[in-house]
């Protein structure tokens, strides 16, 4: 039920072979559908009742929406998967720390910097924060909107507006629409007058209700009222609960296609710490419990995460977790390709060549950091692939290895002419040292084996230069 | 009301539950035994089957004074750094982890060199010392580590200690030594399902129990490959929840050690003035990678510092809150 197969495509296609979509065979169409390569609108001869019969599997399990606007517009949604090795987790759950309408004025403008600096440099990105989630906190309406207006000219993070009253709601809205912020949110209480205000302006809307059974039946309601983007937060009683919760949620919205729950997930982290822990906590136990909780929901299935610790130390775990997760396991992650330093590298130090797969690279500069020998690490751009692949694919042959150790001027840096290879290419060695006339010493077969080698080989040529001072 | 569907899974078989410890009534010394494994489902889907056993938290100790934990590790048991036993004693009494984790680093013949002899008698004063349930990990030299468990193992016989590792090229002395002496074993393999499952089948055939078996599929830092890491495990565990015997073991994180290793958790103040206050950085990088590994499957995680462990503690509290939990 979950994914469509060719065959089951092909039985309600006219299978005449016309070639009318593009491609030779009504079966290779058939794949390209099935694999959503193509729709089914791509054949111009499908039956209303083919169309009917694959209708509903064509849809994706799980909506796909956007928040924010200009050079901020972020994506949630759109999952296909429960665990990351099966295909890829699609969008990264969007990451807000919540701002009091309620604080006073210096306060507020401190909270607001501290948001701002949220963010960090991670092999090459900025990661961050990425929205402002303005909590209403009991405020009337002349605040909460001048709040939110103040903010939106403030910042170009995405906004969450958190009220559940629509008429403190709705003046906030029509100031920041073109900012297109997230309503938050709905409940069985005021569903039919924040549905009106998410429709009015083509708004996505959280919907809030106790439980998987009512969030899934208020959904319905609300999409009867036209509500396009919606967000499902089934309010969890304690952190435990909301991991369970998610859980559910991704399976009946991926394998049982529940249209109703195939929507992005919310989850007030803030909110569900305090639910679950003592509220006489320190801050720095409560900044701590959030990072935690945070973790758990980037491992399960958050689309947006609303923290209240602006903590750098509590967040970082939290955007790096999410970086890593989401990255695409088909696709190998890469390192830039340049000469790294480990330690202070002097012109005694060591020159080892590896390839820019960051697992390999990762590895190996984990391996010599331990060693505590200092060295320099030529990265050759092997588009990903680990040392015996690249060898294999010809991405780490005898003159690119030359050519990038020049390039990367690693001998220049050393009083040395040695460069010391991988294992797993012995059989590069004669090569390289017959282009470069450098000396080359094969490394260990594993990284494993890197600090004894290090310190064997570093022994070794110490010994012979007091040997030749000596002399 | 639409009536939803059920999303529960039935899974074919359970994890292995291994005990680490035995009291006096088992033949042993230690004042309790911790059981880790035994789940019948991925973790924390108490909706869908138990965890018999949370997953358990062990401290480190090394066997020297360690030269390369930063401040902020050493700090704490400065004072003690020098005396197995003494530092043992304060992470039993002060720090409060499930296990006590005694690495024996100063056993590598590239540093410090010590015989077998002496990481005997350091294991003996660590034992008489505590009454956790321990876990002995080698220096990493293959060779090295083939000398030094017979005297290790057999100084701690009947204890059901944690030995490790073993990999595809060293297992026959562990697994023998496992079987006479009443210990459990760490089976270590490269970031890769198959080789994990090789080195559990070369064990096994070797005569050694499957369900004395942990699985220690490498470690890698939040932000340097954890990922990798995170997808072998999870792999591993629903291959094991599947049917799979020879990989339906606990798995265990090595936590600390890579932790530590990586700039997000040592960098001083002025190397990373925005990433905020190093005393809370260091044990939350080490915390945060602890409970990413937990999700993905891990049942026993080997930490440093007393706040990550006590960090690490709580979040594990907070999950299994609604849990059919054993322990």
């Amino acid at each position: 039920m979950a994914k469509l197969s060719g065959i089951e495509v092909y039985k309600n296609l006219p299978r005449t072979n016309c070639g009318d979509c593009g491609l030779p065979t009504c079966m290779a169409f058939a794949m390209q559908v099935a694999s959503k390569k193509r729709a089914l609108d791509g054949c111009p001869h499908v039956s209303d009742e083919a169309r009917a019969a694959l209708g509903d599997a064509q849809v994706p399990p799980m909506a796909t929406l956007s928040l924010g606007s200009g050079d901020r517009v972020l994506t949630i949604g759109g999952e296909t998967v429960m665990h990351r090795h099966e295909e890829r987790f699609q969008h990264p759950p969007i990451l807000a720390v919540g701002l009091s309408a309620a604080l006073g004025d210096a306060e507020f403008a401190e909270r607001l910097d501290a948001i701002e600096a949220l963010t960090f440099e991670r092999v090459g990105r900025t990661i961050g924060v990425d929205a402002i989630a303005i909590r209403h906190d009991g405020v009337d309406v002349d605040r909460y909107g001048a709040v939110v207006t103040r903010i939106a000219a403030a910042t170009d993070r995405v906004l969450l507006l958190l009220c559940d009253d629509p008429h403190v709601l709705a003046p906030a809205v029509a100031a920041v629409a073109d900012r297109k912020p997230l309503l938050v949110a709905a409940t069985e209480a005021n569903a039919d007058a924040m549905a009106s205000v998410a429709c009015q302006y083509g708004l996505p809307l959280v919907l809030k209700a106790s439980g998987i059974d009512r969030t899934a039946a208020l959904s319905e309601r609300i999409a009867a009222a036209g509500v396009r983007g919606l967000l499902l937060d089934p309010s969890p009683s304690h952190v435990a609960d909301a991991v369970g919760v998610m859980i559910q949620l991704r399976r009946l919205a991926l394998e049982q296609r529940v249209r109703s729950l195939g929507f992005p997930t919310y989850v007030d982290v803030g909110g569900l710490v305090d639910a679950t822990l003592d509220l006489d906590l320190d801050a720095d136990a409560r900044a701590t419990a959030e990072m935690m909780a945070g973790l758990s929901f980037v491992m399960r299935y958050a689309g947006v995460m609303v923290l209240d610790t602006i903590e750098p130390w509590a967040v970082h775990p939290i955007v790096t977790a999410r970086q890593d997760v989401y990255t695409d396991p088909q696709v190998p992650n890469e390192v830039e390709a340049k000469l790294y330093e480990i330690g202070h590298p002097g012109p005694e130090a060591p020159v080892l060549v590896t390839t820019n797969f960051a697992l390999t690279y990762f590895t190996v500069a984990g391996e010599v950091a331990n060693s505590k020998v200092p060295c320099f690490i030529c990265v050759v751009d092997t588009e990903g692939m680990g040392v015996l692949n690249a060898y294999a694919d010809d991405r780490l042959t005898v003159d690119r290895v030359v050519a990038v150790v020049r390039e990367q001027g690693a001998m220049d840096r050393v009083n040395h002419s040695r460069l010391i290879i991988p294992g797993l290419v012995a059989r590069m060695r004669m090569g390289i040292e017959e282009v470069s006339g450098w000396q080359v010493i094969v490394g260990p077969d594993s990284a494993a084996g890197i600090p004894h080698f290090l310190h064997t080989v570093q022994s070794q040529y110490q010994a012979e230069a007091d040997t030749e001072a000596a002399g | 009301m639409t009536l939803l569907p059920q999303v529960r899974r039935n899974w074919a078989r359970t994890i292995h539950a291994v005990t680490i410890g035995a009291t006096p009534e088992d033949g042993g010394t230690r004042s309790c035994t911790v059981t880790i494994g035994g789940t019948s489902a991925m973790p924390f889907h108490h909706f869908e089957g138990t965890m018999p056993h949370r997953p358990a938290v062990a401290m480190e100790i090394t066997d020297i004074p360690p030269t390369d934990w930063p401040e902020a590790l050493r700090a704490p048991i400065a004072d003690v750094m020098s005396d197995p036993a003494a530092w043992a004693a304060r992470v039993e009494n002060d720090f409060q982890p499930d296990l006590l984790c005694v690495r024996l680093a100063g056993c590598d013949p590239n540093g410090a060199n010590r015989t077998p002899e002496e990481a005997a008698a350091v294991a003996v004063a660590v034992r008489d010392a505590v009454g956790l349930p321990l876990v002995i990990w080698g220096c990493g030299d293959l060779d090295k580590d083939a000398e030094v468990f017979p005297a290790v193992a057999e100084a701690l016989a009947g204890e059901r200690c944690l030995l490790g590792t073993i990999s595809e090229k060293n297992y026959r002395t562990l697994t023998a030594l496992g079987t006479a002496y009443g210990h459990r074993v760490i089976a270590e393999s490269p970031v890769d399902i198959n080789m994990a499952k090789q080195v559990n089948i070369l064990a096994i055939d070797a005569g050694f129990p499957e369900d004395r078996l942990v699985i220690y599929p490498t470690t890698g830092a939040l932000g340097y490959g954890i990922e990798y890491v995170v997808s072998i495990m999870e792999r591993l565990r629903i291959g094991g929840l599947k049917g799979d015997r020879l990989v339906s073991m606990p798995i265990v994180g090595d936590i600390g050690r890579e932790a530590w290793g990586v700039k997000e958790a040592r960098a001083t103040l002025e190397e990373a003035p925005g990433w905020g206050d190093p005393a809370m950085r260091g044990p939350a990088w080490e915390a945060a990678t602890a409970l990413i590994y937990i999700h993905a499957g891990a049942d026993l995680v080997i930490l440093r510092h007393p706040d990550a462990v006590c960090d690490a503690k709580a979040a594990i509290n907070q999950l299994m809150a609604g849990a059919t939990d054993g322990s």
